[in-house]
């Protein structure tokens, strides 16, 4: 027996059990979806593609093309990770850029600090704010009185005095932001803290201004992170359910991931939820694919020069 | 914006930026565990501080059935995942390191997947799984302990293997070059060397499975096999009383104290950077 064997012996259980819980698993997900359901509206699996029922699959696919629900969902759960990430990216970005360059010998500290989040539950970070926005929480009161609800709700961002949880779309992207904005500070403060002093020094020495040394010499050497840290947080956001839940639970607001939970936790429709779930992996699967290749591409050309 | 005219002055808007970022990131969760400590039916009026929804009040986490169920619950999971999490993970680690020939690197990409697969995705796949495939283990603890580990596998296998690239082949060589058995060098040069990643990734496997929801959620059978997680997410919209807040906050110190224990242990025996690295992995 060569050592060869060994190896691979010893790394065995670990493979079978990503093989069984991930891959079979995910492989049960495309079999439903491209199964039936019987009687009691219980999934069906098709294990063997060559008998797969594309029913299901294309009556998901004409809801979309008739601009129905799904479309509506999908649609609406697009434009509330952008503008997330948007607000993520310009809480996010000076952030980082403060602790990865001028934060001295605060800089463990704020590190520190900015990892915290990582460790506390995502629900008991929720619960916090549904406390704070609760019509009589002290984040409510503390917005009436500084202007900021006024100034929502003449901007149509809230409907109503105190209505924070009630069903409001600004409530989930603020929660959002609240949520995933540390996953994206992370990657930033790496890619930023890389950037050698010497490129922006020279650049400001070949006559840039320094708001152009930071457009064409920081951003840029920055894009890395900045992609990696949007990815990192579009992917959770996409699949996400609970936040919309907590702080709406309203239909206004449901997104995908809410339309999945509802098909297939809750519900009986879980043949039409593995479809949904199919659309949003391979759609996922595209964004991290994207991401791969920008950033290897990105490697590549540092490396060249 | 003297900053665009000057960026090597100190940059004072940014820092003011950090400083109420800092502050938006921790003083709302701080309000939350100071409510835990009312002493009162509110959660948005104080009212005085005690401890009765700890120890004393008929609805505490002590007293009441729901909370502590959850709390055994989540700790018994917990445990669970840590003892098969951190054996598989440990020997996946040191079988892919020394893998020689085809096959490795798919390897490696599959066990990456589920550090960027979206939970609901995980939980579909698994309740489907548990329904379609495997219906004689069903939903509850097991397929619950089975999710948990699927998805921490991964954090093991990088943070173990963080460490083998940095101790290197030599100790290994220079045992064997000393006439030390494989068995010894395993035993006696390897999984030593590993123990601080070891420790440092049972700590993330555990605090992981503390605060994990959607898999747990998606893989409970009944009210037996509410966590922690679950009952926030149920009852934060009804109207719970401060005991809540409590049960958030005796989860999150148990989070806290194992995480900070492991960081320590980490950093007495490895190098600081490769302890911050184990600490940003928990995501």
């Amino acid at each position: 027996m060569g050592s060869r064997w060994t190896w691979r012996l010893v790394a065995l259980p670990g493979v079978a059990w990503l093989a069984v819980f991930f891959l079979v698993a995910f492989y049960a997900i495309v079999c439903v979806a491209f199964g039936n359901q019987d009687t009691l509206s219980q999934p069906v699996p098709f294990w063997n593609p060559l008998d797969w029922n594309v029913g299901y699959v294309l009556e998901v696919l004409r809801n979309f093309w008739h601009g129905e629900q799904y479309l509506t969902v999908s649609i609406r759960t697009i434009e509330f990770v952008a503008i997330a990430i948007a607000l993520c990216l310009l809480v996010g970005y000076p952030v980082a850029y403060y602790t990865a360059r001028h934060a001295g010998r605060w800089k463990g500290l704020l590190l520190v600090l900015l990892i915290l989040p990582f460790w506390i539950n995502y629900l008991m970070r929720m619960l916090a704010w549904i406390n704070l926005l609760a019509p009589d929480g002290w984040g409510t009161r503390m917005l009436h009185d500084i202007g900021i609800e006024r100034a929502f709700i003449s901007l149509n961002l809230l409907s109503a005095r105190g209505g924070w949880l009630d069903g409001q779309p600004s409530a989930v992207i603020i929660a959002f932001v609240y949520g995933y904005v540390p996953f994206l500070i992370l990657p930033l403060v790496v890619a930023l803290d890389r950037i050698d002093q010497r490129q922006i020094d020279a650049a400001r020495d070949l006559g840039a201004s320094p708001f152009s040394a930071f457009m064409r010499v920081t951003l840029p050497l920055s894009k890395v992170g900045i992609l990696a840290g949007c990815v990192l947080v579009a992917l959770p956001m996409f699949g996400d359910y609970y936040t919309p839940d907590l702080v709406s639970a309203s239909t206004k607001t449901n997104l995908i991931g809410n339309q999945i939970d509802q098909f297939t936790r809750q519900g009986s429709q879980k043949v039409t939820g593995a479809v949904l779930t199919l659309i949003l992996s391979l759609f996922l699967l595209l964004l991290m694919f994207y991401y791969l290749r920008t950033t290897r591409a990105a490697g590549k050309v540092a490396g060249e020069e | 914006m003297t900053w665009l005219r000057n960026p090597w002055g100190r940059p004072r808007w940014l820092l003011v930026i950090t400083i109420v970022y800092i502050i938006w990131s921790i003083v709302p969760v701080t309000i939350a565990i100071l409510f835990a400590f009312n002493n009162g039916r509110s959660r948005t009026t104080w009212q005085g501080f005690s401890f009765r929804w700890f120890t004393s009040d008929a609805g505490s986490i002590v007293n009441d059935p729901a909370y502590q169920g959850a709390l055994k619950h989540t700790l018994f999971l917990a445990v669970i995942c840590v003892a098969v999490a951190t054996p598989l993970g440990v020997a996946l680690a040191l079988g892919l390191q020394r893998w020689r020939g085809p096959g490795g690197g798919t390897i490696n990409t599959v066990m990456l997947l589920p550090l960027v697969t979206p939970e609901i995705v995980m939980g579909v796949a698994l309740l489907l799984l548990f329904l379609r495939v495997f219906p004689e283990i069903g939903l509850g603890t097991t397929a619950q302990a089975i999710g948990q580990v699927t998805f921490t596998l991964s954090y093991v296998v990088v943070i173990v293997r963080g460490r083998l690239t940095s101790i290197g082949p030599e100790y290994e060589e220079a045992a064997a070059d000393l006439g030390a058995p494989p068995r010894d060098r395993m035993f006696r040069v390897i999984l030593p060397l590993l123990l601080p990643a070891i420790i440092a990734s049972a700590a993330v496997a555990f605090a992981l499975s503390i605060d994990d929801f959607v898999v747990t959620q998606y893989l409970s059978g009944n009210a037996s096999t509410t966590t922690v997680s679950m009952l926030l997410y149920s009852s934060a919209r009804g109207a719970p009383t401060p005991a809540l807040n409590a049960l958030a906050t005796v989860a999150l110190l148990i989070t806290m104290a194992t995480l900070a224990l492991a960081f320590l242990v980490y950093r007495r025996f490895a190098s600081g950077g490769e302890a911050a690295a184990v600490a940003a992995l928990e995501v």
